[in-house]
């Protein structure tokens, strides 16, 4: 037989946050007559020490069973209210809050209709409360290693740390090289060191360290598992230099111009596909960025004329030193930013954040390379805001390039030059340049195949197609899925700095799980009674987590209590109510419905 | 005459605004006249006092409508200068060439303000059926083709082409009245919703299943602004004829029999390419007549120049009568060595024909719609 639920109410002032508007004392005096209540009190800030004392002292002297905190939200304190009960010795399950602070005090003024409202919400949390049952903290083990999707500077960067603290670490790249994107480009800014320098000897720590093993031209197909023990299925390819899927044949100018050192070794160069078995315990991405192709703008005429490239395109011709279009040395330079970029034209309103530096590091690199030519950059808006960057910037204007102020609209031919038809908003009349070499500043976008690893990860994306951040502030390198991290411009476009920065950041996260062994569980799970369950599947479908599983020898779902997050999708779900969800079971909300209205 | 701003900023979200240069820069107009879309933008937010009868160039805009296309903050600046028309109509402030088109519209459902019993006069000898008596494809003739003797001969040719396909359709005869774009392109909205009422009641009327119109202008409000593909009532499908042609060549509903042996270049109406991207349609209704090489102008699709007929230019000269966007246009055209001109709208033969004439180009260059060259081949 249960024991009877003895119930400590306890209301709180929040200084003057809750009492101006709710008249707290009147609410204590009504939840001391609710059902079940043992002790109900009023006091000024139930989260301090003394106020936590209070339930503390309560619980032993009174022998109370459940707790009622009538405070703020449950995401500011829950943890504290628990914390408390648990450390007396009563499980923090059978904790509950009502939330008169910002779903009432807040935002209502009338203190009379505040009151009523605030004394309803404690109703219908003791009745709730009445029916709470303890539920089991659980934790579970851990396998000490990490995998690491992208073999670029984030992924390394990432990798490296991971591995140095002293955990396996697995790298998976599609591609046939380590290097990413940078190992397309030049030089990087600010600093303008040739790019081999930054990545040759990233990568040479990659493949020389004992914990790293790389899996070149490689792709994760499958993944299952939680926090702490993922499974992993990644499928290898053969190496091929002709299947590269670099914008250029060949291998990339960084590993050219390292001579000697030749194509990057896989670990693994096996001459037939190949599919491992990997196991590890948490997963960072680092799959970073497609580049905007400007087919998508044709009034720019890319593709039309040869004397419109990209940047990127800008990069191979700065790193072999040859500028020239159609066999001449081009004597009027343009540069116009924004392609692709802040352009709801094409569905990217966002700002791609590398282009303006970018632009003023191949425009000035122009000028040194060819000091009679003019080199002119049509631009909206200059966002050089990085360490060093606005200093970047005064340089490239040092140097001679001119900043005209007037997003280009559109160009056509005179000749074998073009012309950029736009208007110099600063003189505020349209204008037609010249030029013999138009470079497109194009921007960032999430990779074409994002949407695969975003379904197979169970990751969402936000609405510009970059894999979503857990919050965008406080957690920039955590997903919604637990012991899953993002790292680099996968996230959101941005710069090296900042990308290595993001890499460590989520390397230190990912470790958290390896280094302390285990992880918690949620422990407001869903359960199925399998008397009432007829195997119907509906709960595995909806699901988001994948935490039930039909069990085909005896035909009832099972759910498995350390991926489930107690969302609760299935327990609606199911036809034949079999599944419960403990902490907001039915008969729970239920008598919280008749509480308000009865 | 005071402008009344507040109510306009918000409507037209011009908070939007970044001020980038693109619908300027873009403009066809503002490298003649002192039209600058991207100022007047920002004056409506910063110093709104303006005096908008003394800014005739606000009837230069052709409506072509290149600085919507291209805004990156899907401001729409055009229709910033279609609200400030609105508010020169309301106050009666207007050139006096528009007014008569307006007037003229009201009157006898046509800007040329010609007789309305007329309108059908074209179609002597042809044998339409009269739409009112039911048929699957309405065809709507539109002003210019029915009262213009140059277009005239387009309407006959789509009608010529439209029965060797064996194709149901009618016309409305001296019932169809305007199709209004021009007129709410002009700023005059009152009378633009009475159009749009009274026209889109008879259309349906008719039951028609597809509506297809000669003019990209009447396509162009139809489509997008009459609401006829409203799936509660009888939807029918707008169609520009290019669409509609090109759908009957590739079903093999229309044949050609004799060949057009020339070069050909295509010019991209701003209704129909860059406002409502039908650029592929006119291009493959050339590319199949026997014969016809078409070459392309550098400033094709997209970047097509307008020919400074929309917007209601066919009635109002503009601020600057001695460049005409037309006069390079033909330019271009005759640079490509083609020897005709094909065009897919009334307006666009018009100006470009006159503008051959004027350049002396008529020698070297003939200026025709795609339905004569269609003509030519069946």
């Amino acid at each position: 037989m249960e024991p009877k639920p003895r119930i400590g109410v306890y209301i709180c002032h929040c200084g003057v946050n809750i009492s101006a508007t709710v008249n707290v004392k009147q609410v204590a005096e009504y939840a001391a007559t609710l059902p079940g209540v043992a002790v109900s009190r009023d006091y000024l800030y139930m989260c301090s020490d003394p106020g936590q004392g209070l339930i503390q002292q309560d619980i032993e002297e009174y022998g109370l069973n459940r707790v009622v905190v009538a405070s703020c939200s449950p995401r500011m304190h829950e943890p504290t209210f628990r914390g408390a009960a648990q450390q007396v010795g009563l499980n923090p399950y059978l904790v509950e809050m009502a939330n008169i602070r910002e779903q009432c005090s807040w935002v209502h003024t009338d203190r009379e209709a505040a009151t009523e409202k605030a004394k309803s919400l404690v109703a219908s949390v003791v009745a709730k409360a009445a029916l709470l049952q303890p539920l089991e903290e659980r934790e579970v083990g851990v396998t000490p290693g990490a995998l690491v999707i992208g073999g670029g500077i984030a992924g390394m960067a990432a990798a490296l740390d991971v591995a140095d603290t002293g955990f396996p670490v697995y790298l998976v790249e599609k591609s046939d090289h380590l290097g990413g994107r940078l190992a397309d480009l030049n030089r990087t800014f600010p600093t303008l060191e040739p790019v081999e320098e930054l990545l040759g000897p990233l990568i040479e720590r990659i493949q020389t360290h004992p914990n790293v093993t790389v899996f070149l031209t490689s792709r994760v197909v499958e993944v299952e598992g939680y926090v702490g023990n993922f499974e992993l299925a990644v499928h290898s390819t053969p190496v091929s230099r002709s299947g590269s899927d670099s914008p250029h044949p060949g291998p990339p100018p960084s590993e050219r111009e390292r001579g000697g050192r030749g194509e990057a070794e896989p670990e693994t160069s096996n001459p037939e596909p190949e599919t491992h078995t990997l196991s590890v315990g948490s997963i960072i991405i680092a799959t970073g960025y497609d580049v905007f192709d400007p087919h998508r703008k044709p009034e720019l005429g890319y593709g039309q004329y040869s004397n419109v490239i990209t940047s990127l395109e800008m990069e191979r011709r700065l790193a072999e030193r040859d500028l020239s279009v159609d066999g001449r040395t081009p004597k009027h330079v343009a540069f116009i930013q924004c392609v692709g970029s802040r352009d709801v034209q094409v569905g990217n309103p966002y700002c791609s954040r590398v282009c303006c530096m970018y632009t003023a590091k191949q425009s000035r690199l122009v000028r040194d390379m060819l000091p009679e030519t003019d080199v002119t950059v049509f631009f909206m808006d200059v966002r050089t805001f990085g360490k060093g960057a606005e200093e970047f910037f005064d340089e490239a204007r040092a140097k001679g390039v001119l900043y005209r102020r007037g997003n280009i609209s559109e160009i056509i031919r005179r000749g074998d030059r073009v012309v950029l038809v736009g208007e110099d908003t600063l003189l505020a009349r349209p204008i037609e340049f010249e030029a013999d070499l138009v470079v497109l500043a194009v921007g960032m976008e999430a990779r074409s195949d994002t949407a695969d690893l975003s379904t197979l990860l169970k990751l969402p994306r936000s609405s510009d197609g970059f894999f979503l951040e857990l919050h965008p502030k406080l957690r920039p390198v955590d997903t919604a899925v637990d012991g899953v991290f993002l790292a680099g411009c996968c996230q959101a476009p941005k710069d090296i700095p900042d990308t290595v920065a993001q890499a460590k950041a989520a390397a230190s996260s990912a470790l958290i799980p390896l280094i302390r062994g285990t992880v918690p569980a949620e422990s407001a799970t869903a359960v199925v009674d399998e008397e009432w369950c007829a195997g119907c599947g509906m709960c595995v479908e909806v699901c988001p987590f994948g935490a039930p599983s039909l069990d085909l020898l005896w035909g009832v779902s099972k759910i498995n209590p350390v991926l489930c997050k107690g969302c609760g999708t299935c327990a609606v779900t199911c036809p034949s109510k079999a599944i419960r969800l403990q902490h907001f079971t039915a008969k729970q909300i239920l008598a919280q419905v008749d509480a308000l209205v009865g | 005459m005071a402008l009344k701003t507040g109510p306009v900023t918000e409507q037209l979200e011009l908070f939007g605004c970044i001020q980038c240069g693109k619908c300027t820069g873009g403009c066809p107009v503002a490298r003649k006249t002192a039209l600058n879309i991207r100022s007047l933008i920002y004056h409506m937010l910063v110093e709104p006092e303006m005096k908008l009868d003394k800014h005739p160039e606000l009837w230069d805009c052709t409506c072509c409508f290149t600085c919507v296309e291209r805004c990156p903050k899907d401001v729409r600046p055009a229709d910033l200068i279609i609200e400030l028309r609105g508010q020169l109509v309301e106050g009666g402030r207007i050139p006096e060439t528009i007014g008569a088109a307006l007037m003229g519209v009201f009157r006898q459902g046509n800007p040329t303000g010609m007789a309305r019993e007329d309108r059908a006069a074209w179609a002597d000898g042809t044998e339409i059926k009269a739409a009112q008596e039911g048929c699957e494809v309405l065809y709507f003739v539109g002003c210019s083709p029915a009262y213009d003797l140059r277009v005239q001969a387009v309407a006959r040719a789509l009608v010529r082409a439209f029965q060797a396909a064996g194709l149901d359709f009618g016309t409305l005869g001296t019932d169809e009245s305007c199709c209004g774009n021009e007129v709410r392109r002009m700023g005059e909205v009152g009378l633009f919703e009475m159009l749009a009422e009274e026209n889109a009641e008879q259309f349906r009327s008719v039951g028609a299943k597809q509506l297809v119109a000669t003019s990209p202008h009447c396509f162009n409000t139809f489509k997008n602004e009459y609401g006829l593909d409203d799936a509660d009532q009888n939807p029918i499908e707008v169609l520009h004829y290019t669409q509609l042609i090109a759908k009957l060549i590739e079903q093999g509903r229309l044949k050609f029999s004799k060949e057009v042996n020339k070069t050909v270049t295509y010019h991209d109406p701003c209704f129909l390419g860059k406002q409502n991207h039908i650029f592929d349609e006119p291009r493959a209704i050339l590319d199949a007549i026997p014969g016809v090489k078409l070459v392309e102008m550098d400033r094709s699709r997209e970047r097509s120049l307008c020919c400074e007929g929309g917007g209601g230019r066919m009635w109002a000269e503009g601020t600057n009568l001695e460049e005409r966007l037309a006069f390079q246009r033909v330019q271009e055209a005759a640079e490509t060595g083609a020897e005709i001109l094909a065009v897919a709208c009334p307006f666009c033969l018009l100006t470009l024909e006159d503008a051959v004439k004027v350049q002396g180009l008529d020698e070297q260059l003939q200026v025709m719609d795609i339905m004569e060259l269609v003509d030519l081949a069946l």
